[in-house]
This record gives structure tokens, C-alpha cells and sequence, in this order.
């Protein structure tokens, strides 16, 4: 049986007085790709930073109902947002390293979390870029800037920095759309490997690369939820007429 | 619409005047802010060229120029900065040491000694009686000098003047004028080094809590209110160490001398926190939001985030706006002059009075005599103020810009 990792529950959420998300109920299975996908601005990302708690960051949200993880109220007042992030880590749109060398970008994570013993630290680095699929490409320059890398390998980089932490479940905003198609392919490859040991949680703008990846995809509109199922249901007999629009292309 | 279409001629290369213009009018106010700065240095460093002046090459051209002088030539004046040209024999009459006062003198100088040696807190205030002594004698010299007028050149002055620039006395005003530059250079240290360790922290951290931490509101207040300090005039501040601060201070640390390098480096410090505060904030906002986004997905908290990926990413803002803050500092002249005590002291200690570089410009500028070796040494005091300001400019960008950066961000 396959375990729900992510739950919501009649989840509303508000930019100020505009509802951007709509009752949404959804669930996510354990160590399985989940494409989120839908037209801009239809509330997916939004969707996606809420499961981290990283609309904390802007003043105005506000949000109603329940999101749980591991079956644990993610929005009750005694959750620490810090930890959940540890537990729940994310990979932005644009690659975003900081300007710090290779080696220090990922090992950033682990020695925040109080861990400088050097051997370790070396250990966790070199697994982390192997398990990003970029170990081979930077062995050579772990002491470089890592502004100096091409932007698939940044994206790369910022993969192996969420491993770097050790988390259950990754969020991953639209990571290959800023990226050529080789970086994308090599991304995708990425994220087919890591699901075996991660939950993942997908935005993209991309209907093919949701069909390639993904075991289960939820389509978005307009703040609701329009249809969530398994990805191969939703690419070949969508239950909706207006899944069936936007994957074909009619519309969005 | 063809008509239009024909008179669009791109084979023949147009000239545009207000092109032409705008550009060389940005260009000539960039380069003519550069040549002032050149001009300031050259007009100030050429004031105090005639302590150089002092080898037996210009003994002997003063000397001709001095018999020029006496058949009046304008433009052989013109020539030489040493030697003022309207009234010599005033001038010559401030080295002019009649036998009465120098015994006098020497008696005086001998009694500070012994009294230096006994203990160190009397003996400054016996110094500043013996100085007081020096200008009365002076006076007399002047009395006395018209009646004898014995000759004494000023490149011997100068000379003189040139052997203790590195020694440890400030006395320009005495009978063996002393102008040794080392307390002077040693005190604005002190003052720069008390005023950015108080100041520096200070202003980081506030900036760092108003971009990072503070609640938007919050940090509509606190910005414009610590921005606001930068319009005091320094005058005000110097005015607030010298009553209130200075006493208080006094009273919480109870140390002897009331004005300090303390308290002076406080009131300085006040006066650079505005700037620092404000060049680091720019510099903190400017980090990309993505790196603080990035940073808490990862499970860091703010602090974490604020002091391992903020900080870091300000770092070259950071240390420009500690610079501008240490240039504020260093030629800083009021606030020094009422609040640090001006007394020239080699002391390593906080706690005592200091006289520092700016301080003896503003305050013996006035006095001073044109043309004057103590009047050339001001000047010296001010290119010096210039080039140890460009020393720390250039070490700031290319080492700590060049090495440091590299370190921190990686090669």
C-alpha cells in the first residue's frame, strides 16, 4: 500500500482579499513523482510554497483549512518552520546559488544544522553532487564560485544542496524552465533517480515533461483543482473536459 | 506613406548635436571633479614643499632672493614659498631667541623633565604651564627682537623643523619649536579605531534588523530616524560630548582626564554610525531576495540566514560603507576639537587625551603665521590627511575587494 505523504483539506488561501486558492483537497503519495500543472498564475506555485510554509514570507497571505505531512497539521501554531523546511526542502524556478564556492554552497546546509567535522562534511558534499548527477562535472573545482557554472549545472548544484539536507520530500518550482534542453533532459534523468528515496512534488509549465516524469498529475485552474489522477489517466482519458482542453492545447 | 518612406536615408552617416553635446558635457564635469581633487592636493602639498627646502642649494638661493626682495622685484617673490615676501625681518624674528629667555627657557624645559620623570599625571599640567610660559617669553622676544634684530633663516627653521617631524613632541609654539607628527598620527588612530569599534557593530547590526528581521512598518521608522542623525551638524554633536556625554561617561568609568579619545571616539562615532547604517542597508537589499528564499528552504533560521548568506553576499557594501565611515572619522575636525581634550600625548591609552591630525589644522590654523615652518607643517598635516585617506581607499580595493572576496565567495 502505497502511504499518503502530503494531505490537504479544504484549503482556501488569500493574497489580501483575493482568493488565490480555492478549495483544494488533494493527496500525495510517498516516493512518487506528482506533477502539478496548469495555465500562469492558476495558484500552483502558490500551492507548492504552502507545503513548506514559505508564504510565511509575504505579509498578506493568509490561508484556511488544513495541509498535513506525514499526518502532522503543518499550520498549527506549535510547528517549527524551521525544522519543517529541513523536512520539506525546495527547488526554485531561477537557480539560485549563493555567491559562496561550490563545496560551501552545499555544505551550507549541514553546517547550519551544526554539523563542521571536516571529514563528514566532505563525505556529504561528494554524495550529494553524485546523487545531482553534477559530481563529476565540479570534482575539479569544488573551491570555485559556483557563480561560474553554466545554469543547468547552477540548478544542479541547488538539487544537491536540498540533498545535501537530508529531506523527505522536495519541491521543485518549474526547475528546468529556464534551462536548454540538455540541461532539462539531464534534469529530468535527475528526478527520475531521486524519486526513489524522496517524495517529489513538481511545477511545470512543460505538458511534456509532466508526461515523462510524473506518476500522478493534478490540474490546476484558476485557484481550483480541476482534476487529479494518475498521469497516465489524465494524458489519455481525462474525466474533464477542460484537462482534456489544456493538455491538448486549446486553451491555457 | 512612401513619401516618408524616401526621405529615411540610412547610407550617410548623421550627426546629432545633442548627442555630441551631452557627452562631452558628462565627460567634462567627470574629469573636472577629478582635477579638483588633483588641484586640492597639489595647492595644499605645495604649502608645506619649503620644509623640504632646506638644502644648501636653497640656503643660497633664499639668500639671493632676499637681496632681490630688497630692490623690490614682484616676480621674484612669486617664486619662492619659504620665504614671505612682504615683511622678512617679522618673520625671522619668531626664531630669534635673545639670551634673557633662553636661559629662562631652558631652566623651564629642564624642570618639565625632571617633573616628567617623577610621575606622568602632574607633569601634564605642568606641561601646559611651561607652554603658557613659552608664549609669554615669545612675546617678549617679539619686544625685544625689534630693537636687535639678529638673523636666523628660515630654511634653518625648516631644517629644524624637518629632524623632529618624527619625534614624539608636538610644541610648535616655543622656543625650539618641536613638530613631531607621531602623537598627532597616533591619536586620530586611537580616535578612528575607538569610534568604528563602537560605531561599525552598531550600524551593521541595526541595518541588518531593519533588512532582514523588522516588520515593514518598523522599519519605516527606524531607517528615516537613523538617516535623520546624519543631518546633525557635527558642531551639535561635538557640543553634546563636550557637556553631557563627557561628564557622564566621567562618572560611569571614573577615569582622571574628562576629555579623551574616549569619549571624543563615541561623539565620532555617532557622527559615522548614519553613514555605515545607510551604505549597509543599501548594500543588504541588494542581496537577491532568492538567496534569503534559498537559505530558509534549506532550514535555516533568520539569524542563520542574516549571518552566513546576508552578510557574506554584502560584504564588498559592507566594507565601503566601514571606509566612508572611517574617512568621516579621520578628518573629522570639530567633535575632535571639543570633545577629545587636544592635548598631544604618545599614550596607548583610551583614557587620555589625544590631538589629532584634523584637530591641529583647525586649531593652530588660525594662529599660525603665513609662511611661517609652522605654517608649512599644517599644510604638510593636511597631505598627509589626503594621502593616508587614498592609502586606505587603495588598500580597500584591491586587497580586500581582490583577496577577501575570493576567499569568502570562492575563486
Amino acid at each position: 500500500m502505497i502511504l499518503q505523504k502530503i494531505r490537504t483539506e479544504n484549503m482556501y488561501l488569500y493574497y489580501g482579499n483575493k482568493m488565490a486558492l480555492n478549495n483544494v483537497s488533494i493527496s500525495i503519495p510517498e516516493k512518487q513523482v506528482t506533477a502539478l500543472i496548469g495555465p500562469s498564475g492558476c495558484g500552483k506555485s502558490t500551492f507548492l510554497r504552502s507545503l513548506n510554509r514559505m508564504n510565511d514570507l509575504i505579509d498578506s497571505v493568509k490561508i484556511e483549512g488544513n495541509i498535513f505531512v506525514d499526518d502532522i497539521n503543518i499550520y498549527d501554531k506549535n510547528i517549527d518552520v524551521v525544522n519543517l523546511r529541513k523536512k520539506v526542502g525546495m527547488v526554485f524556478q531561477k537557480s539560485n546559488p549563493f555567491a559562496k564556492s561550490i563545496f560551501d554552497n552545499v555544505a551550507y546546509g549541514p553546517r547550519i544544522n551544526g554539523n563542521n567535522n571536516k571529514s563528514e562534511l566532505k563525505e556529504i558534499v561528494e554524495k550529494s553532487l553524485r546523487d545531482a548527477a553534477i559530481w563529476d562535472e565540479v570534482k575539479d573545482r569544488l573551491h570555485d564560485s559556483a557563480m561560474g557554472l553554466s545554469g543547468g549545472q547552477q540548478q544542479r548544484l541547488c538539487i544537491a544542496r536540498t540533498l545535501a539536507v537530508d529531506p523527505e520530500i522536495i519541491l521543485m518550482d518549474e526547475p528546468a524552465s529556464a534551462l536548454d534542453p540538455i540541461s532539462t533532459s539531464k534534469i529530468e534523468e535527475l528526478i527520475f533517480q531521486l524519486k526513489e528515496n524522496f517524495t517529489i512534488v513538481i511545477v511545470t509549465h512543460n505538458m511534456q515533461q509532466a508526461a515523462r516524469i510524473s506518476d500522478n498529475t493534478a490540474f490546476f485552474y484558476l485557484g481550483e483543482l480541476i482534476e487529479y489522477n494518475k498521469t497516465k489517466k489524465i494524458y489519455t482519458n481525462p474525466d474533464k473536459k477542460q484537462t482534456e482542453d489544456y493538455i491538448s492545447g486549446r486553451f491555457g | 506613406m512612401n513619401e516618408l518612406k524616401q526621405k529615411i536615408d540610412i547610407t550617410k552617416k548623421k550627426f546629432r548635436w545633442s548627442d555630441y553635446i551631452a557627452e562631452r558635457i558628462i565627460k567634462s564635469v567627470a574629469f573636472l571633479s577629478i582635477t579638483f581633487i588633483v588641484l586640492i592636493f597639489f595647492f595644499v602639498f605645495r604649502e608645506s614643499f619649503p620644509i623640504f627646502n632646506f638644502s644648501k642649494d636653497a640656503e643660497h638661493k633664499t639668500e639671493q632672493d632676499s637681496s632681490k626682495q630688497a630692490q623690490s622685484n614682484p616676480n621674484e617673490i612669486q617664486e619662492q614659498y619659504g620665504v614671505p615676501a612682504p615683511e622678512p625681518e617679522k618673520q625671522e624674528q619668531y626664531g630669534v631667541v635673545t639670551s634673557d629667555t633662553l636661559t629662562e627657557a631652558t631652566i623651564q624645559t629642564s624642570t618639565q623633565e625632571t617633573a616628567q620623570q617623577a610621575s606622568a599625571q602632574p607633569a601634564k599640567q605642568e606641561q601646559y604651564g611651561v607652554q603658557t610660559a613659552d608664549d609669554t617669553s615669545m612675546i617678549e622676544n617679539y619686544a625685544t627682537s625689534e630693537s636687535k634684530a639678529t638673523e636666523v633663516s628660515t630654511t634653518d627653521n625648516n631644517k629644524h623643523a624637518l629632524k623632529t617631524l618624527v619625534t614624539k613632541d608636538w610644541q610648535p609654539v616655543s622656543d625650539n619649536p618641536r613638530f613631531g607628527l607621531l602623537p598627532l598620527l597616533l591619536g586620530t588612530l586611537k580616535i578612528t579605531i575607538i569610534s568604528m569599534l563602537f560605531a561599525a557593530p552598531l550600524a551593521i547590526l541595526a541595518a541588518l534588523y531593519t533588512s532582514v528581521f523588522a516588520p515593514k512598518r518598523l522599519k519605516e521608522i527606524i531607517k528615516p530616524a537613523i538617516e535623520l542623525l546624519a543631518g546633525i551638524p557635527s558642531v551639535v554633536i561635538g557640543f553634546f560630548a563636550l557637556m553631557i556625554m563627557a561628564s557622564f561617561l566621567q562618572d560611569l568609568f571614573g577615569y582622571a582626564t574628562r576629555l579623551n579619545s574616549f569619549v571624543g571616539g563615541i561623539a565620532m562615532g555617532l557622527a559615522a554610525i548614519p553613514i555605515i547604517y545607510t551604505i549597509t542597508e543599501d548594500a543588504l537589499n541588494a542581496v537577491p531576495k532568492t538567496y534569503y528564499e534559498a537559505s530558509l528552504a534549506l532550514g535555516a533560521s533568520k539569524w542563520q540566514t542574516a549571518f552566513f548568506v546576508m552578510l557574506p553576499a554584502a560584504t564588498p557594501g559592507i566594507f565601503a560603507a566601514v571606509l566612508l565611515g572611517i574617512g568621516r572619522v579621520f578628518g573629522e575636525t570639530m567633535i575632535a576639537l571639543m570633545a577629545t581634550g587636544n592635548a598631544a600625548m604618545m599614550g596607548l591609552n583610551p583614557f587620555e587625551s589625544v590631538r589629532t591630525l584634523a584637530a591641529t589644522i583647525g586649531a593652530e590654523m588660525a594662529e599660525v603665521v603665513f609662511g611661517d615652518t609652522h605654517y608649512n607643517v599644517l599644510f604638510l598635516i593636511g597631505s598627509l590627511l589626503f594621502i593616508f585617506t587614498f592609502i586606505l581607499n587603495a588598500i580597500a580595493e584591491f586587497w580586500v575587494k581582490g583577496r577577501l572576496m575570493k576567499k569568502i565567495q570562492g575563486k
